[in-house]
């Protein structure tokens, strides 16, 4: 195994001239009436993992075997390294799944399980014993290759099916809500190793789920899916830093959003719940326009008094719900025309004033620099 | 303390009510057979010699048991009637078993990928024959294989056969007989397996770079194994025993076992002969009866 360098300047995707491993263009795939992706395209470059983030049934999982080649798509292509796979049946497509269910063969072995794809390719036998046992020591399960599948706990199970996916060396490893079945606990340290284990191994990894800290913690680049579309496709930061539609800002994490119409100058929204609101970027709307000010509950200060009286981007507030969850604290207000805005605070210890309690009246505030400004 | 004495007692009680069961309807009336095996035929009531008689005390009992003999077993191995009968039996058994799996396991393979509801009424379909009288089915094979039956006018309209063969009275006709009336026991136990495969591990494998024809090979064959044995097991044994099939559709030249004891028993009398032709029977058919009861604890323990 490689072991690649770090992935600091990894951005393929701000190079114009570089070429997507996997480029999948206006794909459309219908069962029945229903529209399960729709006209979606997307590059996906060498090395990187990327994960299609999205609610249930928004067709992440259905893309993921259009690529795998267990579905045909209704429309479009999928190209690999230029070659349209549209005649390559799954058995001889280089690309490697795990599934969620992880699909181990119960009358086999864990080494039985993870030679198998290897046995098809009519590799010497010890050519196979070899890369079955780095594997074995790769996923940590030294020890384990002649225990069944059903002797093995849920963890073990989830690092026999990445092997076995593994070992072909895939040009792309899909993986379909590989996570899901374990505990929080395993499942969040088994975040990190994964995200190491494809730093090693410097394959690309194509990852479904439904699960945003899991998306943000593992993933290059993100792409929110809903109902069949890209939402958005970018880097966590981005993702959760400037999100392109309220659907998104508000899919990741939380966000309060203020409906508005954007001023002359192009830097403040009018008319909004919280009054006129100023923000550092302009947006691509004409003046007037109706936009929406998007402000994430942790960058929203709250004070007893008004930091300064009369300052855009100050709201009173009072406090109807706290929420303590140990590191933070999470509190819902309610401002003058009645609707609810959400402010979390880090419990960081030291606390120099008086708990805000529920009752309370309070002022919000927040710097422009942290609103941003959705025009859809 | 006396509420859980109540309770051990009454669960002692239902675990041993099948045991009971057993114990009066198998095991006495076997060993009552086995009993049997061992007299001499005689010309009485009931016909052999000796019989137990408890009234005789200590005394009738010792001669009792030195009135038995092994002579009917001796019997047994030294005329070729009976061993012939004996393989002529698993011959058909077990060539019958493996035209059964050969035609039960694509039916119940086609039903299990089948959508849901078409399941259901196949399913059906495959075990509708059991709701008339094995008898009457046989009856009416009688009437498709006699000379001039449906089988041959059939042949003789898409001008197959010149000259229209005898069926009945054929082993042919014997193993018709039985391929027909055991297959919902071979289907039922594969389609039990083969409907609870997993779709996933048939993708898996090609994922892995495995062609169609081989994941059957590779997953599906080795996955249905369970089903396999049980549905050979469950027709290998009584096709073994097997007496009404034989009887009405085959010839009389070589009989099947079921056939050599029904001859015994009623038309030479000779209830010893018989009884220990059947206690040879029972013993052949313990090791796959006993495979079968292994396999079937093994799968109930994986679930």
């Amino acid at each position: 195994m490689q072991i690649a360098g770090s992935k600091q300047d990894f951005a393929p995707w701000t190079d114009p001239g570089a070429r997507p491993l996997l480029r999948i263009e206006a794909l459309t795939k219908r069962f029945a009436s229903t529209v399960v992706v729709d006209q979606l395209s997307l590059d996906i470059y060498d090395g990187e993992f990327f994960a299609l983030l999205g609610p249930s049934g928004c067709g992440k999982t259905t893309l993921l075997r259009l690529i795998a080649g267990f579905e045909r798509p209704s429309s479009g292509r999928i190209l690999l390294e230029g070659v349209d796979l549209a005649s390559v049946p799954p058995h001889r497509r280089p690309v490697n799944m795990m599934f969620q269910s992880y699909a181990l063969f119960p009358h086999l072995n864990v080494e039985a399980n993870i030679a198998f794809g290897l046995k098809q390719e009519g590799l010497a036998n010890r050519e196979i014993a070899r890369r079955v046992a780095d594997m074995l020591a790769l996923v940590k399960l030294e020890g384990f290759g002649g225990r069944k599948p059903h002797e093995l706990s849920g963890g073990q199970r989830q690092r026999v099916a990445l092997a076995r996916s593994l070992v072909k060396r895939p040009r792309v490893l899909l993986l379909d809500e590989p996570l899901a079945a374990l505990d929080k606990k395993l499942r969040s340290e088994t975040q990190f190793e994964l995200m190491e284990l494809q730093r090693r191994v410097g394959f690309t990894f194509v990852i479904v789920t439904h699960d945003q800290s899991e998306a943000m913690t593992v993933a290059d680049r993100i792409a929110v899916m809903d109902r069949g579309r890209l939402m958005q496709v970018a880097t966590p930061a981005e993702i959760y830093d400037r999100p392109d539609s309220r659907w998104v800002a508000d899919f990741i994490g939380d966000v309060n959003l203020f409906e508005g119409r954007l001023g002359d100058d192009g830097l403040s929204v009018e008319g909004t719940a919280a009054g006129r609101l100023r923000v550092a970027v302009k947006p691509e709307a004409p003046s007037g326009a109706m936009v929406w000010v998007a402000v994430r509950p942790e960058r929203v200060r709250m004070t007893r008094e008004p930091a300064l009286p009369g300052l855009d981007n100050s709201v009173a507030a009072t406090a109807i719900d706290v929420a303590y969850l140990g590191d933070l604290s999470v509190y819902k207000l309610r401002i003058r025309d009645g609707s609810l805005v959400k402010v979390t605070l880090a419990n960081t210890g030291g606390r120099l004033e008086r708990a805000i309690s529920l009752g309370d009246d309070v002022w919000l505030s927040w710097s422009p620099d942290a609103a941003i400004v959705l025009t859809r | 303390m006396r509420r859980l004495l109540n309770d051990t007692f009454l669960r002692k009680a239902v675990v041993r009510v099948p045991y009971a069961w057993l114990l009066a309807f198998f095991l006495l009336p076997f060993l009552i057979v086995l009993k049997i095996s061992l007299s001499q035929t005689a010309v009485a009531r009931p016909p052999y010699v000796p019989v137990f008689d408890l009234a005789a005390g200590w005394h009738g009992l010792a001669a009792f048991v030195s009135g038995l003999s092994l002579d009917n077993y001796v019997l047994l191995g030294s005329d070729p009637l009976y061993v012939l009968s004996y393989l002529k039996s698993v011959e058909i058994a077990a060539f019958s078993t493996l035209i059964l799996l050969l035609v039960g396991y694509p039916i119940a393979y086609a039903i299990a990928r089948m959508p849901r509801r078409a399941q259901a009424v196949l399913i059906l379909l495959v075990v509708l024959p059991f709701w008339t009288s094995l008898l009457i089915r046989i009856y009416a094979w009688m009437n498709i294989l006699q000379r001039d039956g449906l089988l041959n006018e059939l042949l003789a309209a898409f001008a197959i056969v010149k000259e229209p063969p005898a069926w009945l009275s054929t082993d042919t006709a014997i193993y018709i007989g039985i391929v027909y009336s055991y297959l919902p026991f071979m289907v039922l136990p594969l389609y039990a397996t083969l409907e609870k495969l997993d779709e996933t591990l048939l993708e898996a494998a090609a994922d892995l770079g495995c062609p169609r024809w081989k994941i059957f090979w590779l997953v599906t064959l080795p996955l249905s194994s369970s089903g396999m044995l049980a549905g050979v097991l469950l027709c290998f044994i009584p096709i073994v025993g097997e007496f009404v099939i034989p009887d009405l559709l085959g010839g009389s030249q070589s009989p099947m076992i079921g056939q050599t004891i029904w001859i015994e028993f009623f038309g030479n009398r000779d209830w010893p002969a018989a009884s220990a032709v059947a206690v040879v029977l029972v013993c052949l058919l313990v090791s796959p009866i006993v495979i079968y009861q292994n396999q079937a604890t093994r799968v109930v323990e994986r679930e």
